[in-house]
């Protein structure tokens, strides 16, 4: 019974949970003035797939961007960095079971949660697709849109023309097994 | 039997429920790397003096500084603006603790260059260090004619030697907080040539600037050179100069009052002839401050590398 009881926990202890800490989300804002562009390659996230839980955590301060005071000034004059370092999310992924995932292939998922970006939460409800390759390799990819005034991101009159109203966000993580 | 298994069923159901919390804790810490503070100061200029801000790596930074004419000129001067003195100049970012600069002032028609370069560099996390500590090494030489030189007499020779001067200037700045910063940065300014005998060749100034930023675009800075007695004739001043950094995007425009007219080490330190006493006096006791502003307008023109999307 013990025996049982014991071999039962640690195959559920040994979840089927999935990690990176170098995931990559990058996004753009697009305007007829400007195009602006930005990467970020040292996003964590954890993937509990029997739960089906999902939580990011994204550095703000390790988005680069093609020009450094643009860099500069999202951290100081958007995002407040020093104030509010990082964003994140906590949400569920659904459409695909810890089995699928050991068999290659392809499956959309549906991602809903909440979003937190520059200290304000909101709802997220995205659309994805994992991925599982011939070598065992996961990933799992989304594409949404943020507004910056629902996450009180102040922009002002003279720059309104060159940010866009929604900015399209695209996250790429490759989880490995924990 | 039974409370073994309710034990470790309990134990399992914890495990779960706090890992379902907070899921990323599995994580541990992470590892960032040294995360320097940036944006003391809203652009590599106080007003007249180096600010501890570096042009970033890559980026051509072209800089026009523009000072009226003495606005205790009355009317009749248009309060300063019959009279200007402008200097217009390049920086670069060679990389992001390296830069250099070139530049052309109509003050004596001037030619200066400097390199600037950051030793320490003041660290939010990952690191330690509370200042950032940087050197900027300038020299100037004036183009003027031969007979226009101020030295200028017939039997004199007019050595090319006599044109140059230089100046090294120790930053020592930290950002105390998102609002406040501030800087000393004494430094010497080297004349190859000066008017007397009994003036010294080098002048030691101990000088410090600050800001202090009141909205997310606009600072107010103050700066001051304070150069020790006894090395400069009593009708040069010493410089200060009060002023705001307004920023727009890829520009920053610095508005300010300052009682020097010129733009490079030697002219500001040694040669400030404005005095603030004089601010609200008629032009006839001389000089007082002058509104000017620079304009900074950055160019990307080199990208480092950086994560591929």
């Amino acid at each position: 019974m013990i025996l049982a009881t014991a071999t039962i926990s640690s195959a559920t202890l040994a979840q089927d949970r999935y990690m990176t800490r170098t995931g990559h989300v990058e996004f753009h804002s697009s305007t007829s003035m400007e195009d602006i562009h930005a990467d970020n390659d040292k996003v964590t996230s954890v993937w509990d797939v029997s739960a089906g839980v999902v939580e990011f955590a994204v550095l703000i301060k390790a988005f680069t961007f093609e020009k450094a005071l643009m860099q500069e000034h999202f951290n100081e004059n958007y995002m407040d960095s020093n104030t509010f370092p990082k964003a994140n999310f906590k949400g569920n992924i659904k459409g695909v079971s810890a089995e699928q995932l050991k068999t290659a292939g392809s499956y959309p998922v549906a991602v809903e949660g909440k979003i937190t970006i520059h200290g304000v939460e909101q709802p997220l409800i995205a659309k994805g697709t994992v991925t599982v390759d011939a070598t065992g390799g996961i990933r799992a990819e989304s594409d949404f849109a943020v507004k910056p005034s629902d996450h009180d991101i102040k922009i002002p009159g003279a720059v309104r023309k060159n940010i866009a109203e929604e900015i399209q966000v695209k996250v790429r993580m490759d989880y490995t097994k924990m | 039997m039974r409370i073994i298994l309710s034990v470790l069923a309990s134990i399992f159901f914890i495990g779960i429920a706090s890992s379902q919390d907070d899921l990323l804790n599995l994580l541990g810490e992470e590892e960032t790397g040294p995360e320097y503070t940036t944006a003391s100061f809203k652009t590599t200029r106080v007003i007249n003096g180096h600010s501890l801000e570096n042009t970033a790596h890559g980026v051509l930074d072209f800089k026009i500084g523009h000072r009226f004419g003495p606005a205790n000129g009355g009317a009749a001067q248009a309060y300063g603006l019959d009279g200007a003195t402008v200097r217009l100049g390049l920086d670069y970012g060679v990389t992001d603790r390296l830069m250099i600069g070139l530049g052309r002032s109509s003050y004596q028609k001037t030619v200066d260059g400097f390199v600037k370069y950051k030793f320490l560099r003041q660290c939010d996390a990952g690191c330690a260090m509370p200042v950032t500590l940087a050197l900027v090494a300038a020299s100037s030489v004036t183009t003027l004619g031969a007979t226009e030189v101020p030295w200028y007499s017939p039997d004199r020779t007019d050595y090319f030697t006599h044109r140059l001067s230089h100046a090294f200037t120790l930053i020592v700045g930290r950002k105390f907080s998102e609002r406040i910063s501030f800087q000393l940065n004494p430094g010497v300014v080297h004349r190859n040539l000066v008017a007397g005998t009994e003036d010294p060749n080098d002048v030691i100034h101990v000088s410090g600037a600050g800001r202090v930023k009141l909205t997310k675009r606009v600072a107010f800075n103050a700066e001051y050179f304070h150069v020790l007695r006894d090395q400069i004739p009593d009708n040069f001043k010493n410089s200060l100069s009060i002023g705001f950094d307004i920023e727009t995007g890829g520009h920053v425009f610095q508005l300010h009052f300052t009682n020097s007219a010129g733009l490079f080490e030697r002219a500001f330190i040694t040669e400030t002839t404005g005095d603030w006493a004089n601010a609200f006096q008629p032009a006839s006791r001389g000089g007082g401050f002058q509104f000017g502003f620079n304009i900074s307008r950055v160019f990307t023109v080199h990208e480092p590398k950086r994560p591929k999307g």
